[in-house]
């Protein structure tokens, strides 16, 4: 019985459940090495929820965290000159593309979406940093830039989302010339006194972290993110010296004064919405009339307001 | 180090010339007429070398030390040029240097990197690698050009910004993403010329401008050959192949659109004629300053906008 129970059991089911249980059930969580149940992964936002580590997640989860009811269009984006210059290293960059095409069904590493956030319509720009490390050429450039013409001319905020290495080397110095057109491009929308936000997820770096993503009205970076100008080993190799702790994470960055807050990814939508509803709703409240007596808005909204409601309205439904 | 592999049978030759010379103190016509030859054959070898070099070559020239560097542009173009330091929040940076100065009778601001010409001074100026303190000078100096009218002149020399953790601590990413942001709502005029190397973000960040002018033999790229080859081939032997790959001579960003005008450089390149060289770039500023001065500020503004939103539409 003991020996039936204790040895001859357990081992039948040991065998049994390794058939039946398909690998991918359980993942180990990078920096803690913890095992996570995919559900219970799935559940808390690809977060451990034994040490809270950050894990990456696709564009499209990302999109349906941040929008409201997780509805959302995404808005068509112009076609641009493939492999412009013709690159080639060990391999060429135009199969490099079309690798990256087939393993994310994309046809470049950025995706733009027009929805709401807060009640406040919104577009958001996010980088899938499956496409070759979320690197930026002329068509990650083109989106960002389409982004913000599609935010000033819905009256919405612009969200960036940047997962990204920086520059695309393969596209030489028309990646570099996105530095300057992305700004051009998210300028647009502060010029047209819309909140243009930054929300830094790992990694941002190089050209990437040098260009829009510094110049946000908001910085929010999610817990532990990468965030730097110069890579770790370039600047290893420069100093000759161990980097200190903690070293250009967004924990570090928020410390140096380069990020407004660091916020846990199940954090994201509430805060942004809050945020948008501050900078874009801005006369909800109770003003103070002429004789000084408090007169109570009812719930008007400024003009501005309800012009992007009822927008907000038209794409809702077309989202839908 | 300063000498180029493939210049070698020039600098042979050259090196006869003088050896001829110190020895024909006593008037020997002979001689004279045989330094005259050697002279025109060097000249012919320089041609020749120089219409054919490749972009491997073209690397070495850019970065070749005895190049005119910043200061040498200021001292023969700019009169009453008066240095200002300091980015009014943590330092002064060394590598990014500017002030105020008259071009051609026209005050300006003027600002770029300065690599330095010898070792000492190359240290001092860390090898024309700023720092956010060089952005945020250079971000000042343009917001004074802005408040004074008068228009901004940027000489690009750099093989990048400094990658170090008091930058990094102190926001490089930042400091270069709002010095091209300050460029590029500039309503006054802003020429750059790459007289050297321009070497990625810290490059751009002072010339996203209404002219971008190359020397003929300078570079311009997102990553260093050596870096790129690091990267993508995974040894920095490749260097040659991804300066080809990468498309970083004058000549290459002329035919994708990316910079206004290629300069002249004299026979044998920059190195052989300081002078020379920086008079063609004076030349290519004073035609650019004409055109933009004249221009409505608003439309300045726009024409400059829509000139970088429109690279790489066509190729």
């Amino acid at each position: 019985m003991n020996w039936l129970t204790e040895f001859i059991r357990p081992r039948i089911r040991s065998i049994v459940e390794q058939k039946e249980v398909p690998d991918n059930l359980w993942k180990k969580c990078p920096e803690c090495d913890g095992m996570l149940f995919h559900r219970d992964l799935d559940e808390n936002m690809n977060v451990c929820y034994h040490c809270d580590y950050h894990m990456k997640i696709s564009v499209k989860e990302r999109l349906e965290l941040i929008f409201d009811d997780s509805n959302y269009k995404e808005i068509a984006l112009p076609e641009v000159a493939f492999d412009p210059l013709k690159f080639k290293d060990k391999r060429k960059y135009s199969d490099r593309i079309k690798d990256s095409r087939n393993k994310t069904g994309r046809n470049d590493g950025i995706v733009v979406a027009l929805g709401s956030v807060g009640g406040q319509n919104t577009v958001i720009a996010a980088f899938d940093f499956a496409f070759m490390g979320g690197s930026m050429g002329v068509a990650v450039g083109e989106g960002i830039v389409t982004a913000a013409e599609t935010a000033v001319k819905n009256d919405a905020a612009l969200i960036v989302v940047p997962a990204s290495g920086g520059a695309r080397m393969q596209e030489g110095m028309l990646s570099l010339m996105q530095m300057p057109r992305t700004i051009i491009a998210v300028d647009m929308v502060k010029d047209a006194g819309l909140p243009y936000i930054v929300l830094l997820t790992n990694p941002t770096t190089g050209g990437v972290s040098a260009s829009f993503a510094m110049v946000g009205d908001i910085h929010i970076a999610e817990p532990g993110t990468m965030i730097g100008f110069a890579g770790k080993r370039v600047i290893e190799e420069t100093i000759r010296e161990k980097l200190p702790e903690g070293f250009q994470t967004a924990e570090y960055l928020k410390d140096h004064g380069m990020v407004d807050m660091v916020v846990h990814r199940k954090d994201l939508h509430d805060t942004i919405s809050r945020i948008l509803n501050l900078l874009m709703d801005t006369n909800r409240c109770c003003k103070k009339s002429k004789n000084g007596s408090k007169k109570g808005c009812s719930g008007k909204v400024s003009r501005s307001k309800v012009k992007s409601k009822n927008s907000n309205k038209a794409i809702i439904g077309k989202a839908a | 180090m300063s000498q180029l592999e493939f210049e070698k049978p020039v600098l042979e030759l050259e090196g006869k010339i003088r050896e001829l010379k110190n020895v024909s103190s006593d008037d020997n016509l002979n001689i004279a007429d045989e330094i005259s030859k050697m002279q025109k054959k060097v000249d012919k070898l320089l041609k020749q070398t120089y219409a054919k070099l490749n972009p491997a070559q073209i690397v070495q020239v850019a970065r070749h030390q005895d190049r005119p560097h910043f200061l040498d542009y200021v001292e023969e173009l700019i009169e009453d040029y008066t240095e200002l330091a300091g980015d009014r929040y943590f330092g002064d940076d060394q590598a990014l240097l500017g002030g105020i100065g008259r071009f051609k009778g026209q005050s300006c601001i003027v600002i770029g990197h300065e690599k330095g010409s010898n070792t000492e001074s190359r240290i001092k100026h860390n090898f024309g690698m700023a720092r956010p303190e060089g952005y945020r000078k250079a971000q000042r100096l343009m917001a004074m050009a802005e408040q004074f009218n008068i228009p901004v002149l940027s000489f690009v020399d750099t093989a990048g910004a400094y990658p170090g953790v008091g930058a990094e601590e102190r926001g490089q990413a930042e400091a270069i993403a709002k010095s091209i942001e300050t460029c590029l709502r500039l309503h006054v005029p802003i020429i750059s010329t790459i007289i050297g190397e321009g070497g990625s973000g810290g490059a751009i960040a002072i010339a996203a401008a209404d002219n971008i002018y190359m020397l003929e033999h300078s570079i311009y790229s997102v990553i260093s050959p050596e870096g790129c080859a690091s990267i993508l081939w995974r040894s920095a032997e490749y260097s040659k192949d991804a300066a080809t790959a990468l498309k970083l001579t004058a000549k290459n960003l002329k035919e994708l659109k990316l910079i206004d005008g290629i300069i002249k450089e004299p026979l044998g390149g920059a190195h052989r004629n300081k002078r020379k060289t920086i008079e063609n770039v004076g030349d290519a500023i004073e035609k650019s300053i004409h055109n933009l001065m004249s221009m409505d500020k608003d439309k300045l503004i726009k024409t400059r906008k829509n000139k970088f939103l429109a690279m790489g539409r066509k190729i």
